[in-house]
């Protein structure tokens, strides 16, 4: 980055830590002993503590959601269009406050942590944590920083799923949830997905059955097909076409095997960086929590009969050309909160971007976020 | 903040603590006048700056068509459901009528009245299509596409089953004058009709 930060940032920021040595019970059966949770927080809380802010974070994401860590470091955190003074989550008026979720490769506990009772690294024995136990860890967190009620739960994607099932699950402690380019479950083309990103990761010969670390290596490859594949998913067909359509990297084509056309070489880039940055059993585990995820399970598959509890007031958002999780995914929430006569508006946001608009200062829907979000200061403020 | 004539008509016809359905809402000043006396509900609009308006003032919207109708609605689930000054910009204003009836106890129609000396002079002895204030696009370019007078209305009404409860016809300043008491589809600028399901 340059030598002086964005008067809009939220600047640099040091990841807190959050040692529990109370033992949380899982949703798979399983008990983590002890956990720990890496997390930024941004902005101050006020006396009251009424005006934190929660953000959830989707697939590949972490507790770096905005500023700089350092000032070496290119790129600010994956929310910084969103988060910081002046914007849509105005850190002049909230405390924002981002964990890494536990499974995750960021500093919580999660597979490429030490497991305490053995010493060695968890690997693949780290047990499969849901949204559920997300959403239970960071009630833990909400409660050691005195926060008994947040002001807003706000994610997008993964993140958008965690929010709503902190609203259904935790109704007295959310006044208001945005869930943004999310579903109420993911399909069986999702699910599906995930699964050819799962069979890349456990194909690779150097994932031995995820203990690759203790072979001191890493399943490049496989991770990075994974990748590869959700990239594609992020994005739409009009924004791949807009960005790289069927140009060449050298001007001609080669009749040959290797990288030819913009988008292999972007792809394979996409691929390469990630594998520097993420862990392979954390990604396993990730896509499986996501399919795992479905509120509306235990309610007789009845979305209205799940949401029922809710007592936050909700912003729904999609974007036109997310076909991950598309504008009529986003619908089944806002109707079964409306068929619950619960509090909701939503907004369906011309895009081109696809999935990842979520992430883009996209005028109009930075405009509806940061009306949403002023309205829930002015409550704060009383 | 004063209401727009037709607003103020409506607000003055649902009770403190009513769920209601206010559809193309605008930018939700009617629904936010209600909040005072504890009304709940949505405004459906699909006018993005009006949207935003709507949730800069803290008023529930559902980004939506009207024309696709309002299936995201169970039966009879608003106390009230309201369409002012749109039903004449709608693609079949008789499978709304049919909709709103369907997911609300009553329904509040507002309209312009076609029917205006005005409208007639312009078309009879002008032999053009009226432009008025209430009206004011030239034909090719108009969203008003499906206008009907208060006759018409009151018809279709009858013939879907629908009866009329209320009706308030005014001019512009939101006067009810001798002229429009005596002959309201020749004199009325704005027609408000609160209607419900079944014969009264």
């Amino acid at each position: 980055m340059s030598d002086s930060l964005p008067a809009d940032s939220v600047g640099l920021v040091t990841p807190s830590h959050l040692h529990v040595e109370t033992p949380l019970d899982l949703e798979c059966g399983r008990t983590l002993p002890q956990f720990d949770l890496i997390y930024e927080t941004y902005g101050q809380l006020n006396t009251d503590k009424s005006n934190a802010v929660l953000i959830c974070h989707a697939l590949s994401g972490d507790h770096h959601a905005a500023g700089f860590n350092s000032l070496e470091e290119r790129k600010p955190g994956w929310w910084d269009s969103a988060i910081g003074p002046g914007k849509a989550i105005d850190t002049n008026h909230f405390f924002v406050v981002c964990p890494n979720n536990l499974g995750g490769c960021k500093g919580s506990s999660g597979p490429n942590t030490i497991n305490p009772e053995t010493g060695k690294l968890y690997g693949p024995d780290f047990p499969i944590v849901t949204v559920t136990d997300w959403v239970k860890s960071q009630a833990i967190l909400a409660d050691s920083l005195a926060i008994q009620k947040w002001a807003a739960v706000v994610g997008g994607s993964l993140g958008g799923m965690q929010a709503l099932h902190w609203a259904i699950s935790l109704p007295d402690r959310v006044a208001h949830v945005l869930v943004i380019a999310a579903a109420p479950k993911l399909s069986a083309q999702n699910i599906a997905f995930n699964e050819v990103a799962r069979t890349a990761i456990k194909s690779d010969p150097e994932f031995h059955q995820g203990r690759y670390q203790e072979f001191n290596t890493v399943p490049r490859q496989g991770l990075g097909l994974a990748r590869m594949l959700g990239h594609i998913t992020y994005l739409s067909d009009e924004a791949m076409g807009e960005k790289f359509g069927r140009e060449l990297r050298s001007g001609k084509i080669q009749y040959g095997y290797d990288v030819e056309f913009q988008i292999e070489s972007y792809l394979r880039y996409q691929s390469i960086s990630f594998v520097e940055r993420f862990d392979a059993n954390t990604y396993l585990l990730m896509t499986k929590a996501l399919d795992y995820f479905d509120p509306a399970k235990e309610f007789n598959d009845d979305l209205t009969q799940a949401v029922k509890a809710i007592q936050a007031k909700s912003l729904i958002i999609s974007f036109t050309s997310d076909w991950r999780f598309s504008p009529l995914r986003s619908l089944e929430i806002v109707n079964a909160l409306l068929s619950a006569g619960k509090s909701v508006s939503y907004a369906e946001i011309e895009a081109t971007q696809g999935h990842d608009a979520f992430l883009m200062p996209i005028p109009r829907y930075m405009e509806i976020f940061a009306s949403y979000m002023q309205q829930v200061a002015k409550e704060v403020n009383g | 903040m004063t209401l727009r004539v037709d607003l103020q008509i409506i607000s003055d016809w649902i009770p403190d603590n009513a769920h209601v359905l206010d559809l193309g809402c605008g930018n939700g000043a009617l629904l936010k006048h209600l909040q005072q006396r504890n009304v709940t509900g949505y405004g459906l609009e699909i006018d993005n700056s009006k949207f935003t308006e709507c949730i800069h003032s803290g008023v529930n919207v559902i980004q939506a068509d009207l024309d696709v109708g309002l299936g995201q609605f169970a039966d009879q689930s608003f106390d009230f459901v309201i369409l002012s000054q749109t039903l004449q910009a709608v693609k079949r204003p008789d499978f709304l009528l049919r909709e709103i009836m369907r997911v609300g106890k009553q329904g509040i129609i507002g309209f312009p009245n076609f029917g205006h000396w005005q409208c007639r002079v312009q078309l009879g002895l002008g032999g053009k299509m009226p432009v008025s204030k209430n009206l004011p696009n030239a034909w090719f370019d108009t969203p008003n596409i499906h206008l009907c007078t208060l006759k018409d209305f009151e018809k279709i009404c009858d013939q879907y089953g629908f009866s009329v409860v209320n009706r308030s016809v005014v001019n512009h300043e939101h006067k009810d004058t001798l002229g429009i008491r005596l002959l309201p589809n020749l004199f009325g600028q704005i027609a408000v009709y609160l209607i419900h399901n079944g014969k009264s």
